[in-house]
């Protein structure tokens, strides 16, 4: 009987063995663990990729935040690499992942930490590290005056967590606007409302295009009027399907956007390229220049574009004389519903990247903390329509002193570009964000292309109905592998009695389990019929 | 007799469908390209679809699936923007390349390129572009005429532009001067002709940090006389993307 019992154990064993062995974690011995102290009797360089707006005032504020930082923690050097396009950052970093030369820290979109987080442990997890008594946020140990967690705008905090972990901290948020050349809108006849519905747009965007008898266009007296020209068409699809309810992704990545409100949408659009009365950056050009040049009256961009916007902006990409005098004005997106109106929340985060010495995560993340004090928060705020990160930063006498001096000059308080932030701050609870997962970004670029592909239908001649749409939608599908992320993402959407049979591995183990069981009770039953004989 | 109709009508389609595949395909000449309009007439903006035959001169990154290349023959030039092609395929057009491009006709600041683009190579003797002398043209109207092409300025004197903390420079890193050493920025630098100074640009997707136009651009000094070659974007203006400076002969 003891050879029976043995063998029960051994085949127990075996099978918890197995049973281990199936949950291993994602995590291997190579994932980030805080050390017990910063080593500061180390040298440490940190390679810190930036996106600037081609600034040379946001260049400045990186180079000083960095100088500061240095004269701090004299042991850590921080060597900058500056770009002007965020895709390229992640198109540099999906190559440097491969032979493990990622920078330390980067400026990214959640997006994009998406993608990195599919290698294995090259991401750190923030989640420790904002927490960590001496060295998180607001941490005993740290040599600046950092904001705790409770001062990091909560929403902005949480656009941060991927995959049920913080993955990067906010370092700058921003929204759109719509940059609006009141002069030319009055002179049509009509008044700006607080908040712009679509229908207003259109309508008055439709208006502007009418011609006199010498071609000229009758706003303008020009050869060229584009009334409405919208910057990131990206956005666009996404907020009309967010404020019509239009599905665009689960949170877990089933793609929903090839719908009949998507439908309708694209029609719309075709209908106002159609009159002449739309168009988007990527077909005709920035739409701040057509904006300065008089030759647009509905621009709409980033907040953190503002200082190119309107008469009197301090940044301007055309030549002076052909800019246009007129009066600007700043409203949020036109809104389906202007009682409860939503807009996208954008703007650079922070990550840090993994490495074999703990010790340089660490100086990696103490200076990704570092550029979320109020000195660099509030500086790079200034130099564009950009909000700081913390309430910390928004709260400070400085910085609420800057707001409110709007209009003082058009320079660092050009009243174009403090509006636009204002705008924000005020909506920052009608702000939203799209799920982050594997494939977003490609998602991403596949609604702007939905409008981009509409748009140049019409300019071909084309009829943009139902079949030319059905068609789009198998493009677009198909081009961007939306399919595929989509079947991905489908299965765990199913229900359980959706799920298919079970893996052979599965079934195998469930097997051994039932077969231990039988052979226990088998054994039970066994010892049970002699104990009885016996008595 | 019926026989006969019969043929006759086959032959009839079949010729209709020749002359339509022809007429589908046929190939512009750089003339009839320029003459094709951007506009309908009720002046509304439209793209045209576009045959032409021509050589690669130059290619401006490969990114995204997708390249920018200049193209130019012997009647004129095409700028191809942001044309589908794998990396494999990217690196097979080399400079001399006769390509037959089949895409749209189109318009951004001012600079006509064809995109959505499609390719095929065609059996050929390479050719490339002699640069054309476009020094007396600067500031005409005439000068659009060369727009893409591979052009050259002779004799012209670098001036001075004001870096980020207002000194004198010879050139800048990104058009501000936002730029560093290092970050395979754009660089921008004047050159004075006539008594009229114009900005000229070396696009780091063309010639990147590290090649020769770079390195001769990062040791110009204000005062300098030079030749430059390059070709002929537009950016709401001429905005030539220069790949050679040399001291003036």
């Amino acid at each position: 009987m003891k050879n029976v019992i043995r063998y029960l154990a051994l085949a127990l064993l075996l099978v918890l063995c197995l049973t281990l062995t199936g949950c291993h974690g994602s995590q291997d011995s190579s994932a980030f663990v805080i050390p017990q102290t910063f080593d500061t009797g180390r040298n440490y360089e940190v390679t810190f990729w930036a996106k600037n707006d081609t600034n040379k005032t946001q260049t400045a504020v990186y180079e000083k935040a960095i100088a500061d930082f240095q004269a701090l923690y004299p042991n850590i050097k921080v060597n900058m690499r500056l770009y002007s396009d965020y895709s390229r950052i992640y198109n540099d970093v999906i190559t440097n992942i491969a032979t493990n030369t990622t920078p330390n820290v980067c400026i990214t979109y959640p997006d994009h930490i998406a993608t990195y987080l599919t290698g294995n442990n090259v991401m750190a997890p923030l989640d420790d590290l904002f927490s960590d008594p001496r060295y998180g946020l607001g941490g005993s140990e740290l040599k600046f005056d950092g904001p705790t967690r409770a001062e990091v705008v909560p929403q902005f905090l949480d656009e941060c967590i991927i995959n049920g972990h913080y993955y990067a901290l906010p370092y700058m948020r921003s929204t759109e606007a719509c940059y609006i050349n009141k002069t030319y809108v009055e002179k049509l006849g009509y008044t700006v409302p607080d908040v712009l519905t679509w229908d207003w747009i259109w309508e008055v965007a439709d208006a502007a295009t009418a011609k006199g008898e010498d071609g000229n266009y009758l706003i303008n007296g020009q050869k060229v009027m584009i009334p409405f020209i919208y910057k990131s068409t990206d956005n666009m699809m996404i907020q009309l399907l967010r404020q019509s309810g239009g599905g665009y992704s689960t949170e877990n990545g089933k793609i929903q956007i090839f719908n009949d409100v998507t439908r309708e949408h694209l029609k719309t659009v075709a209908a106002h390229v159609k009159t002449g009365a739309f168009s988007t950056f990527k077909i005709s050009s920035y739409p701040g220049n057509f904006l300065n040049a008089g030759q647009c009256i509905f621009a709409i961009d980033s907040t953190a574009g503002a200082t190119w916007m309107g008469t009197d902006a301090p940044l301007m990409d055309i030549a002076a004389d052909k800019v246009v005098p007129f009066e600007t004005v700043v409203r949020p997106i036109p809104q389906i519903d202007p009682a409860h109106p939503q807009m996208i929340s954008q703007g650079p985060s922070i990550c840090v990247f993994n490495k074999k010495d703990p010790q340089e995560v660490l100086a990696s993340w103490l200076f990704a903390q570092f550029l979320i004090t109020n000195e660099v928060q509030i500086s790079y705020a200034e130099t564009e329509g950009y909000s700081p990160v913390t309430l910390k930063a928004q709260q400070t006498p400085e910085y609420q002193d800057y707001l409110a001096r709007s209009g003082e000059d058009n320079n660092e308080h050009y009243y174009v570009k403090i509006d636009a932030t204002k705008l924000l701050i005020d909506h920052t609870a009608d702000t939203f964000v799209t799920p982050v997962f594997n494939g977003s970004a490609s998602l991403r670029d596949a609604a702007g292309q939905l409008i981009e592909e509409v748009a140049k239908g019409v300019r071909r001649r084309k009829t943009v109905d139902d079949a030319f749409i059905t068609s789009l939608y198998d493009q677009i599908n198909s081009l961007y592998r939306l399919d595929q992320i989509g079947a991905a993402a489908g299965e765990g959407d199913k229900d359980a009695s959706d799920m298919g049979p079970l893996p052979g591995t599965a079934v195998t183990l469930l097997a051994a389990l039932v077969a231990v069981w039988l052979l226990m009770g088998l054994y039970v039953l066994k010892n049970a019929l002699k104990k009885r004989k016996s008595s | 007799m019926k026989k006969l109709i019969a043929i006759a009508l086959m032959l009839a389609v079949f010729a209709s469908c020749a002359a339509l595949a022809e007429e589908e395909a046929k190939v512009l000449t750089h003339a009839e390209f320029i003459a094709l309009p951007l506009e309908d007439e009720a002046g509304q903006a439209i793209e045209q679809e576009v045959t032409v035959e021509t050589y690669v001169q130059a290619k401006q990154g490969w990114w995204d699936n997708k390249a920018r290349i200049y193209t130019q023959a012997e009647d004129g030039a095409y700028f191809l923007y942001d044309m589908p092609l794998s990396q494999e395929e990217y690196d097979a057009l080399v400079p001399g390349t006769k390509i037959r491009v089949h895409g749209y006709k189109s318009q951004w600041s001012g600079e006509v390129e064809i995109i959505d683009a499609t390719y095929e190579i065609l059996e050929a003797e390479p050719f490339f572009a002699e640069a054309f002398d476009a020094t007396a043209l600067l500031g005409t109207d005439e000068l659009i005429d060369h727009q893409n092409e591979l052009v050259s300025f002779k004799g012209g004197k670098v001036v001075a532009k004001k870096d980020v903390n207002g000194n004198d420079a010879a050139f800048l890193y990104n058009w501000d001067g936002s730029g560093a050493a290092g970050n395979n920025n754009d660089l921008y630098f004047d050159v004075e002709f006539n008594g009229a100074t114009y900005t000229f640009t070396v696009e780091s997707y063309l010639c990147a940090e590290g090649t020769d136009v770079y390195k001769a651009v990062e040791a110009l000094k204000v005062g300098d006389v030079i030749d430059m070659e390059g070709f002929l974007y537009w950016y709401d203006g001429a905005n030539p993307h220069i790949t050679s400076v040399k001291a003036a002969e």
